[in-house]
């Protein structure tokens, strides 16, 4: 709603298309952009960049790296929004493009509301009159276009616990506020472990929901893939055609034992721990079996099976068995050696019997499908997190919220035990409270007073 | 027979806390003033409590006197306790709360009104308002005396049309078994007003000398002086105390056996009344596991020995009431000297304000008070100090003045009445103002004091004086700022000793230390820091040092807000003829008519996207504008 504030979204269609582009517009663009793009020639300062593309990095605050891309300044006024705009066009995708948004919006800026590259393309001289009608209406239609992917988002459980935290914090607003605007009712003073408590009870849920929520966690940690199929279906040759088709390895971790191998390398900003498993019923060996029994295990722990088939000689008894063992988890079937053979109608099957997992037909030796193995695991990996492929910004509308309203809370928490008078703790529970309403889409001051009057009987 | 009564240039309808403030100011600002009312013994009247102040309202009080108005010099004169409530919980809450001798507070009023050059003051009971051109013209009184004015002030307070109940008793009447005013209502209608009905009530006041104190407990004003005026006439005072005690299970059930014979709950009251001075036996059901509500007896002032029974609002009948008192520890005995009674009365809806408190339908003409739905002695005196302001700016074609939410509890009050759909008696609570930590009672003189004085109303005493604490300050957060205690032996040791984290090797400031909330002056004193400022100016310096982070925190937040408050939205919008809001928003702006953006983005179902589609059309219209 401020003109002087710089703003950031995600400006190309929602979808997995090749190339997504998060836009920078406003007073503050280039000099965020400078702090989390590193360009390729160091010799280059974004600060002296004008209409050209500059190609290097987006890294996260950790110093990550997130994507490989190519930055465009444009300045003020010879730009769409005659602001001052950076575009970073991502290549990694979907999450590459979430993820560096999401580090733009750390930095004070705040993301754009529907329509609102183009609004202020209009108030600031550059689309003319005749198109005023057609700007308001594009500022309406994105805002129910944005409503409509929030409350898919949003439906069911998760729209439950965001209402629910928000109910609690204002009733423990309400109590508050009504100490404070009624002191000499007996309303009952709220004591310091009260209030801690159930600021750390809200907090604790809300920690909660972030993580589950928010792909937060898949990046921080990653996830740990295992390689599992029977013996020479090409296991080790598909971990290895992996790590060399995606040249961005960043540690290797030998394997502990000379069963499990595991190596870490990113996807699409997702840290996998691939590991290569010994197969199911090698040998008879008690060493080799103890062996097995970890393969168990690491199936078991598993954030992504990928489950390798071989074409050559189709569906056997041990693969239907490991099939079985998995069946549950996020599996991707990857056939193999597709360059050897067509792969026969029974691993379609196979696939049904695993909640119609994906099927990707590779080739470790030729390289063909692997991107599209990489595209299928990214997916299932995030599929929890991510419902579908839209909600792109109203998902990361939400995480800043509920990440806002957990850092107030924090504060609250802070402030609470080194003692510092009650009515300054309402500023941030007003301010999480606020923030949760971003979301749920209430939280207006009216509402804390009808909850002040439900509440407590108060008054002369 | 109507006769030529004179001229005015303001006249103001009513001479209660909103119409003396109002009358008060036009006539400081040079303007020929009159006031009327139906009763000249009531000026400034207290139908319900005789206390002034407390949480938000005690600030409410503190701006009307950095700009000039007179309830809070005056509740100073007549207090008889004052006490300091909140101490613990912050500054932004902490609020003083005076009882008052309620005739003293009257007589000295009505006295200063009487002096007030430029000013009359006449007993009159107005039937009709006249109007011309779309502009007011003059009031009409019921004996035919017609006063022409320039500008009218409507502050008629619960006196429309009024209905007083008890039990089954409904009597055409006004608080204190006045006369109501039958036929201003009706003048208002005509002039195309809409109003509707609110409700309110009042307790039973007792003899003193019918109560057994030692069943009471009792509360006594704070030792130190206290006053709200920034410029206090009153240097010492006699205290009294008020006495506690509390309803039980007898009085509940009293009240249950006859809820039959309860108007609030037989339908004989049907208007909505506030929920924050619910009658006793609405207490009684809405919180029925309650088992003690609380019961406050004050006094009604030096010379008198009736007690106002506070907690105990009702309109019950009379036997009901008197045997509700007696099951109550302490007033076993007790003899009722007025029965409580429930009221209901006309006021004016307030979206048909401007929020400078002129009327959008007639020119010059303000409503201010309870007529607006509000409750309340301090909101009603500054809604009066604006109206009365504001009709003198009007008659002398000066631009409103307008007070932000930012500026003080004045402007979260009016914001609210033109942008809020108010659907009981509104009273101010801390918790409206979403930026109260800039809003306290201790700085209302710094952030009111030279609006005051552009304006006219703050002569040159308060300026200097203003002035004086404003350097004084300056000066002492300089000298924190600046002070640095050097680390020896003793300071670490007074340190340890008060608890507090050790100082940095290079020494502390004093600013340093406050900013930690276990610290105040007196700690500073322990420690040895010498030279310290006034200690007139010490709790503010604390306060602005202790919560610098937060202060500055919710400055920027307003700082953004006034941006939207300064986009104005054209009076004359055809709303329903913007494409792009949703017709929710398009309806509410169209009835509340917004001045600027900031108030339309305060209208429930405005949203964000509205705003943003506003802000096109706003350049649109500039855009298309005639050069």
């Amino acid at each position: 709603m401020y003109p002087d504030e710089t703003i950031a979204a995600v400006a190309t269609p929602p979808g997995e298309g090749g190339i997504g582009i998060v836009r920078v517009s406003g007073p503050r663009a280039v000099e965020v952009v400078k702090r989390v793009f590193r360009p390729r020639n160091s010799g280059i300062d974004l600060d002296m960049v004008n209409k050209e593309l500059v190609y290097g990095h987006v890294h996260d605050l950790q110093g990550g790296r997130i994507d490989e891309v190519l930055v465009a300044v444009m300045r003020s006024p010879h730009s769409y929004t005659r602001e001052d705009v950076v575009e970073i066009n991502c290549h990694g995708g979907f999450i590459p493009l979430k993820l560096t948004l999401e580090t733009v919006l750390t930095m004070g800026v705040r993301l754009a509301e529907p329509g609102e590259f183009t609004k202020r393309a209009f108030l600031n001289g550059r689309l003319d009159l005749a198109q005023a009608e057609a700007v308001a209406d594009l500022i309406r239609a994105r805002t129910e276009e944005s409503h409509r992917m929030a409350m898919e988002q949003l439906g069911g459980r998760l729209s439950g616990i965001v209402t629910r935290l928000q109910d609690d914090l204002l009733s423990l607003l309400a109590a508050v506020e009504a100490e404070l605007d009624f002191p000499t009712d007996d309303v009952g003073e709220m004591d310091r472990e009260t209030l801690s408590t159930r600021v750390g009870d809200i907090l604790e849920a809300l920690d909660r929901l972030l993580l589950s929520f928010a792909t937060g966690r898949l990046f921080r940690e990653g996830v740990s893939a295992v390689l599992a199929g029977k013996p020479n279906a090409g296991k080790s040759s598909l971990m290895n055609a992996l790590l060399r088709w995606d040249r961005a390895i960043v540690t290797c971790v030998p394997g502990t034992t000379r069963d499990v191998i595991e190596e870490t390398y990113v996807i699409r900003g997702i840290p996998l721990r691939l590991a290569d498993t010994a197969g199911l019923r090698e040998t008879g060996d008690p060493v080799e079996a103890a062996g097995i029994e970890r393969t168990r295990r690491a199936l078991e722990l598993a954030g992504l099976v990928v489950m390798v088939g071989d074409a050559a000689t189709g569906v056997s008894g041990e693969d239907r068995e490991l099939a079985s063992l998995v069946n549950g988890r996020p599996v991707v079937l990857a056939i193999n050696k597709v360059d050897l053979a067509r792969p026969e109608p029974a691993f379609q099957e196979l696939a049904a019997s695993l909640n119609g997992c994906p099927v990707v037909e590779v080739s470790a030796v030729t390289g063909a499908g692997l991107a599209g193995l990489e595209q299928a695991m990214v997916e299932t990996v995030t599929a929890g997190s991510l419902p579908g492929e839209t909600p792109l910004v109203a998902a990361a509308r939400h995480a800043r919220a509920l990440g806002r309203a957990r850092d107030l809370l924090q504060a609250v928490l802070a402030r609470a035990g080194e003692g510092w008078p009650v009515d300054l703790l309402t500023i941030d529970l007003r301010e999480a409270w606020e923030a949760l309403g971003e979301i749920t889409g209430s939280g207006a001051g009216a509402e804390l007073i009808d909850r002040i009057f439900r509440d407590f009987c108060l008054g002369k | 027979m109507e006769y030529g009564a004179g001229r005015y240039d303001v006249v103001v309808i009513g001479a209660g806390h909103a119409g003396c403030e109002a009358a008060l100011a036009a006539a400081r600002l040079g303007l020929s003033t009159l006031v009327v009312t139906l009763n000249l013994d009531n000026v400034a009247l207290m139908p319900c409590n005789p206390a002034m102040g407390g949480p938000a309202k005690g600030q409410l009080l503190a701006e009307v006197d950095a700009l000039g108005g007179e309830a809070a010099v005056n509740t100073d004169r007549a207090a008889i306790q004052m006490r300091l409530l909140n101490t613990g919980k912050g500054p932004a809450v902490r609020a003083l709360r005076a009882q008052t001798d309620r005739r003293l507070y009257m007589s000295l009023m009505k006295n200063v009104l009487e002096k007030q050059e430029n000013l009359h003051l006449q007993q009159v009971v107005v039937d009709r308002i006249e109007v011309g051109r779309g502009a007011v013209r003059a009031v009409v009184g019921s004996c035919g005396a017609r006063f022409d004015a320039g500008a009218v002030v409507v502050a008629t307070g619960t006196y429309l049309n009024s209905r007083i109940i008890i039990g089954d008793l409904a009597y055409s009447g006004a608080p204190g078994n006045q006369m109501p005013a039958k036929r201003l209502g009706e003048s208002l209608r005509s002039l195309g007003f809409s109003l509707d009905r609110f409700k309110t009530g009042t307790p039973p006041r007792v003899h003193r000398q019918s109560v057994d104190f030692s069943r009471l407990k009792e509360q006594r004003g704070d030792a130190e002086l206290r006053n709200f005026s920034f410029i206090s006439p009153v240097k010492q005072r006699e205290q009294v105390s008020c006495w506690l005690t509390h309803t039980g299970e007898d009085t509940h059930r009293i009240i249950r056996d006859n809820l039959d014979r309860a108007p609030l709950f037989t339908g004989f009251i049907r208007s909505a009344g506030p929920r924050y001075c619910p009658s006793i036996e609405t207490k009684v059901v809405r919180f029925a596991d309650k088992s003690s509500h609380q019961v406050f007896l004050e006094p009604e002032g030096l010379e008198t020995l009736e007690m106002y029974v506070q907690g105990l609002a009702t309109s019950l009948p009379g036997d009901v009431q008197l045997a509700v008192l007696r099951s109550i520890p302490g007033l076993a005995k007790v003899r009722l000297m007025r029965t409580g009674y429930a009221i209901e009365y006309d006021y004016v809806p307030s979206f048909q304000l401007k929020d400078s408190l002129e009327t959008r339908a007639v020119d010059g003409l303000f409503l201010a008070g309870q007529i607006n739905g509000t409750s309340g002695y301090e909101e009603a005196a500054a809604q009066g100090l604006v109206a009365g302001i504001n009709a003198a700016r009007y008659v002398k074609n000066e631009p409103p003045l307008k007070l932000a939410r930012s500026d003080g509890y004045i402007g979260v009050l009016i914001d609210d009445l033109v942008t809020k759909t108010i659907e009981e008696p509104y009273r101010m609570m801390t918790s409206r103002a979403e930026h109260r930590l800039l809003l306290r009672q201790d700085n209302a003189d710094f952030r009111l004091t030279e609006k005051g004085r552009a304006i006219g109303l703050v002569d040159d005493g308060r300026y200097r004086s203003f002035q004086a604490r404003r350097q004084g300050l300056d000066d002492g957060l300089r000298f924190v700022k600046r002070t640095l205690l050097p680390v020896t032996a003793e300071l670490l040791a007074g340190m340890q000793a008060i608890n507090t984290a050790p100082p940095p090797a290079q020494g502390i400031t004093l600013a340093a230390l406050l900013r930690r909330p276990e610290i105040t002056f007196r700690e500073l004193v322990f420690l040895g820091a010498s030279e310290l400022p006034s200690p007139e100016v010490r709790p503010l310096l604390e306060t602005e040092i202790k919560y610098e982070g937060y202060i500055k925190r919710q400055s920027l937040q307003v700082e953004k807000l006034l941006r939207l408050e300064g986009r104005l939205l054209p009076p004359d919008i055809d709303y329903a003829s913007i494409r792009g809001l949703c017709s929710e928003a398009g309806e509410k702006l169209a009835r509340m008519r917004p001045a600027s953006l900031g108030q339309a983005s305060r209208i429930a179902g405005v949203s964000p996207a509205d705003i943003a589609v506003l802000l096109v059309y706003l350049e649109k219209w500039r855009r298309s504008a005639p050069a």
